[in-house]
């Protein structure tokens, strides 16, 4: 009973984290820009199956998930710079149809120069299962706990202590103030793009041992990040990572408990529900409307 | 040039669609060109009520392929497991697509801006989900037959029949869609989209205008889903699937937001699109979302307003 209680635990915690990661890289660009990216499920998309591709031509898996990394940023940039900014919009509906657009596109260029097929990646430190008070834990299950929070650690620091983590902030407050005082929003934006797809790559890549991968993963992943990242308040960086793990383990005790079939459909009645109900997220502030 | 000034009056604009939808079976010569030219119908049907919804109401919706699908599931399941005749089961699903499109549009029409795409792509996702799962109602995954629509005892399978009905159907949409938008109705959805709560201090009702034009696009991606049903003959998940929500949006935006010839057109190119692509099928992916990002940088209004401003007395 209590041995299976923990199961679901683990194995939420541990899809929670990497939802936690995606809903990150939506704030982050949110913050940025008010722009919600609907192309981030596609950066794990290409840190998970272009760590595979890269192996397959034969790098060491370090230096091929490291190598993912650089082509979800590069991509991240390129999104930004040729279509988000030539847009030079903020009206949400045009940046949102952009945003599905670069989805779309990465996702084809996935399934043109990648194939159909799904595709695990090697664990990253061998499949023999730990015990934990009666429940089993794959040992890459503990890699992506564990870079899960590092990563949330160094993003706490970036953002606390660095200039450049300081000027996203202050950009995120106030952009027009921000600019005044001489930070580039333009920067700013191109930063926050490549941090997402950094973050994206990193989850995908080590989620990919335990959930495979294939060119259509991004649409879900990314559909509950962004769920995650609604749930926690848009924006929130702390909400992002509490809706995350949140949404991780009401999905396992669904499949648990409940019903495997629909544990898919546990985000989205959440996020109706939450929505509809308190329709700031968990964490965030009121909104207010300026006329 | 001519034609696009005399398009600007609704009934001239009517009349021509309807001369080009009787004259195209002159191009037809076998029953897979009618058959795609059905399909063309039926997306324009979605369109054209989604654009009542984003492009006058200004509310995005990525979920219409949910009532597509359901739309169609419904038809199919009470025709085929209960045993309703198909002329009942039909409006029958429109029906229950309009109540719950008439349910769901408060709480979802309150929201804005990226809660309202989150919102309506959810709804989107879970019939989807429902429509996969309950296998022992949809048939799950592999989908279920819809039995064929028959005048008296004489199923009809010729494709001619099928795109004669559909064609009027559709010009029967375009004729209330440009009726609603000249109506009252239409000037306090324009007061909505530009800007609410401007609409709302003047005395316009705003949230149950949006909610009667979510029901009414609703209703109309239901009404293409049905015909789908039977008329090809069997139904299955995919057609509620999330892609097929984005390709209509993308209809709309390509042919133009606030137009209704435009979403007919961005209806045709969208839907014809794999035509062109045969053989290089994997590119389509690319080359929708290519077509997406291009149309909002590059013709933000999309491509009919686009070409309207372009020609000379042009302004809509």
């Amino acid at each position: 009973m209590f041995a299976e209680f923990m199961q679901y635990l683990f194995s939420g915690l541990t899809a929670g984290s990497t939802y936690a990661l995606v809903a990150l890289g939506f704030t982050i660009i949110y913050n940025a820009s008010h722009i919600i990216n609907f192309a981030q499920g596609e950066f794990l998309m290409i840190g998970g199956l272009g760590s595979v591709m890269l192996m397959q031509y034969g790098l060491p898996m370090p230096v091929a998930v490291v190598g993912a990394i650089v082509v979800a940023v590069v991509a991240g940039i390129l999104v930004e710079k040729l279509a988000i900014e030539r847009a030079g919009t903020n009206d949400i509906v045009p940046l949102i149809i952009i945003t599905i657009g670069a989805s779309l596109f990465l996702r084809g260029g996935a399934q043109f120069f990648w194939g159909k097929s799904i595709h695990a990646l090697p664990a990253f430190s061998g499949n023999t299962p730990i015990n934990i008070a009666g429940a089993t834990i794959l040992p890459q299950s503990l890699w992506v706990l564990g870079v899960g929070a590092v990563v949330v650690c160094l993003l706490a620091w970036f953002f606390k202590r660095t200039l450049t983590g300081k000027a996203m902030l202050a950009v995120s407050h106030n952009p027009d103030a921000a600019r005044l005082v001489g930070i580039n929003p333009r920067f700013i934006l191109m930063l926050s793009f490549a941090l997402a797809a950094a973050l994206g790559a990193i989850a995908g890549a080590v989620a990919a041992p335990i959930t495979l991968t294939a060119y259509d993963v991004g649409v879900m992943l990314g559909l509950k990040g962004f769920v995650a990242a609604v749930l926690g308040g848009l924006g929130s960086p702390l909400g992002a990572v509490a809706g995350g793990l949140l949404l991780g383990i009401m999905e396992a005790f669904t499949a648990g408990y409940v019903s495997s079939e629909y544990k898919d459909a546990v985000p989205f009645v959440i996020v109706l529900l939450v929505l509809f109900l308190m329709p700031s997220g968990l964490f965030g502030s009121r909104a207010t409307e300026r006329v | 040039m001519g034609m696009l000034k005399t398009l600007r009056t609704p009934r001239m604009g009517l009349i021509v669609v309807a001369l080009i939808l009787a004259a195209a079976p002159l191009a037809f010569s076998n029953p897979y060109q009618y058959d795609v030219a059905i399909h063309v119908l039926l997306n324009a049907m979605v369109a054209v009520g989604l654009n009542l919804l984003m492009g006058y109401a200004g509310q995005i919706s990525l979920g219409h392929a949910g009532f597509f699908g359901l739309g169609a599931y419904v038809t199919a399941v009470l025709s085929a497991n209960y045993g309703w005749p198909v002329y009942l089961s039909m409006p029958a699903a429109l029906v229950v697509v309009a109540i719950l499109a008439f349910l769901v549009a408060r709480p979802i029409l309150r929201l804005s801006g990226h809660y309202l795409a989150m919102a309506t792509l959810g709804l989107g996702i879970l019939i989807s989900i429902v429509l996969r799962t309950e296998a022992g109602i949809t048939g799950g995954p592999d989908g279920m037959m819809a039995p064929p629509l028959s005048v008296g005892d004489t199923p009809i399978y010729d494709e001619r029949y099928w795109y004669a009905l559909i064609a009027v159907l559709l010009l029967i949409t375009v004729w209330l869609a440009l009726n609603l938008i000249d109506s009252p109705v239409g000037r306090a959805l324009r007061a909505v989209h530009g800007s609410e709560v401007a609409a709302e201090v003047v005395g316009v009702h705003t949230l149950g205008y949006k909610v009667l034009i979510f029901v009414v696009s609703a209703v109309l991606a239901a009404l293409a889903g049905v015909l789908t049903a039977h008329y090809s003959g069997f139904v299955t998940p995919d057609l509620a699937n999330f892609i097929y929500s984005i390709e209509f949006v993308t209809m709309v935006v390509l042919g133009g937001m606030a137009s209704t010839y435009g979403a007919l057109i961005g209806a045709v190119i969208l839907t014809l699109l794999p035509q062109f692509l045969t053989g290089v099928d994997e590119l389509e992916m690319m080359v929708l979302g290519l077509i997406l990002m291009v149309v909002v940088i590059f013709m933000p209004t999309g491509l009919v307003p686009t070409l309207g401003r372009l020609m000379p007395g042009g302004r809509r």
